[in-house]
């Protein structure tokens, strides 16, 4: 999760790098103020693109904007189309068999950010619903709920909130066979490691995502459309994934379709804990551009080490993340004082090498060390911390971030 | 300076790679043991079971990315394992198989 501040004291916000990334942006609008000042449209969304990210209607202290009723009657429409989507599964799920009951997973959290000064509080929900259908069918979702409470800036005092709504994913899953799954709906991006894996604010290490979590993901981070995934080859001695996607996501904005393609494949061995794998993404609407990426993840077996990297390269500007944790379960066991304690290390780098408003990255040159304190507390709570350290030739910046998170689990119901 | 800062972040990450390196010898001497075996800790002649295909299945597909749930009611182990079939790409072999241990 990432919590900034620019234009004119707005705060913009993003749950592990999505949102700040534009994870639900129609249309990439950057606001020119941003883009006037060096350093200050690096990090976070823009007046316009909160406003097309939150699938609320615009705030009266956003701006000028005027409501469109049309687009807001749609927007309400859809939403409900949704809950009833949901709800109708969730009935369904009724007649899943004894250890097939729907479930809710997810987690509650409560996030600051001091960035610049500037501290920025965000509570936040994000309820996980799983509900089977008979052998071979999956309805799966994810939302994210939060209210963001910000300073009011402009030399006022005190300090003023915007709320956020968006389904992060909303997908079926048919079994087809023991190694093809097929999904349709929309789905997150299956580039990288990052957005499929870590993106849960009850699994990444830190708030705020990769600096080059845009690359690849087109921007949203999520897609409409088809997937085929599965593990092709899975033994004691190695285990080949693979997923390949095609979205023709549109807009809330002129019902633009946004097409895109793309996939990924990786080879595990868990005799030594490495995971090796390629990504590519392909923009097919307007300038089309290629994506391609690579990760690597060392997790040593029977150690509490992980190592977790990824390289993404676009048409404008490339970069990487290098992530290290070592729970310090060595000393007295997982569950003593020094045992919950989870140091955590990532550092990234960004290269631009030419100017693009659309990439997401920052518009120079950035390294960034990001160093972080977890600590696991008994019944699934976790409390983050941690500080970072961005340079680069427009500015350097200190974030610090801390959080608490609650992750939650149960059935729907009793089931039989 | 930026570079010479960002060389010592370097620096330190690469000292906890050697950290891990070295507790990692020290690991697979004290190997997890399933945890009928971890429970009973009196009786010292008690030899860690040999890893069954659920567990090798679940340490290579959802510990990779989290820790497991501290515990869950078993009317939803099937829909966990579904979930984690289509997150962590299982295959159909290694979803019975964490079905298996999860709900032995």
């Amino acid at each position: 999760m990432h919590v900034s501040t620019d234009c004119q004291g707005f705060v913009v916000v993003g749950i592990r790098g999505r949102t700040r990334m534009g994870a639900r942006c129609k249309t990439r609008t950057v606001c020119p103020r941003v883009q006037e000042t060096p350093g200050q449209n690096d990090k976070g969304l823009t007046i316009a693109r909160q406003s097309l990210d939150t699938r609320w209607p615009r705030l009266p202290q956003h701006g000028a904007m005027s409501y469109d009723f049309h687009r807001l009657h749609f927007r309400i429409r859809r939403r409900a189309c949704t809950i009833a989507l949901i709800v109708a599964v969730a009935l369904l799920g009724q007649y899943a068999g004894a250890q097939d009951t729907p479930l809710i997973s997810g987690g509650i959290g409560f996030f600051s950010n001091t960035n610049g000064g500037n501290t920025t509080y965000l509570p936040v929900l994000s309820p996980v619903l799983a509900a089977p259908i008979g052998p071979h069918l999956l309805v799966e979702s994810r939302a994210t709920i939060l209210e963001t409470f910000f300073p009011k800036g402009g030399g006022q005092i005190g300090y003023t909130s915007a709320p956020f709504l968006g389904i992060d994913y909303l997908q079926g899953d048919l079994l087809v066979s023991p190694h093809l799954t097929v999904v349709a709906g929309e789905f997150l991006t299956p580039f990288g490691t990052y957005n499929e894996r870590l993106t849960p604010i009850w699994i990444g290490n830190f708030e705020d995502g990769p600096l080059i979590f845009g690359l690849g993901t087109m921007n949203t981070a999520m897609g409409v459309g088809g997937m085929l995934r599965g593990s092709a080859v899975s033994t004691s001695k190695y285990s080949i994934d693979y997923a390949a996607y095609f979205s023709a996501r549109s807009t809330n904005q002129q019902f633009n379709s946004q097409r895109s393609s793309g996939g990924q494949a990786s080879i595990y061995f868990p005799e030594a804990g490495l995971e090796v794998g390629a990504s590519y993404g392909r923009r097919l609407q307007d300038t089309q551009q290629s994506f391609p990426g690579f990760h690597v993840w060392w997790e040593p077996v029977d150690s509490p080490f992980k190592l977790r990297s990824e390289y993404a390269h676009g048409a404008h500007s490339q970069g990487y993340w290098i992530e290290t944790d070592y729970r310090l379960s060595r000393f007295g066991g997982p569950t003593s004082t020094i045992g919950r304690l989870e140091p955590v290390l990532r550092l990234q780098q960004t290269f631009r090498n030419s100017p693009d408003a659309t990439d997401s990255l920052p518009s120079a040159d950035t390294q960034r060390a990001d160093f972080g304190l977890d600590y696991h507390f008994a019944h699934e709570v976790r409390i983050d911390t941690s500080y970072s350290r961005q340079f680069s030739s427009t500015g350097n910046r200190n974030v610090w971030e801390t959080g608490i998170v609650y992750r939650f689990l149960f059935p729907t119901w009793k089931g039989k | 300076m930026r570079i010479r800062r960002f060389l010592s972040s370097c620096i330190l990450l690469s000292a906890i790679l050697l950290l891990a390196l070295q507790t990692r010898n020290v690991a697979a001497a004290s190997a997890a043991v399933p945890p009928a075996a971890s429970s009973d800790k009196q009786d010292k002649n008690a030899r860690p079971q040999p890893m069954g295909d659920g567990e090798r299945a679940f340490r290579q597909n959802c510990s990779r990315c989290h820790q497991a749930p501290e515990s869950f009611p078993p009317q939803i182990s099937g829909t966990i394992v579904r979930h984690m079939r289509v997150r962590a790409s299982l295959s159909r072999e290694d979803e019975r198989a964490i079905l298996k241990f999860l709900n032995p």
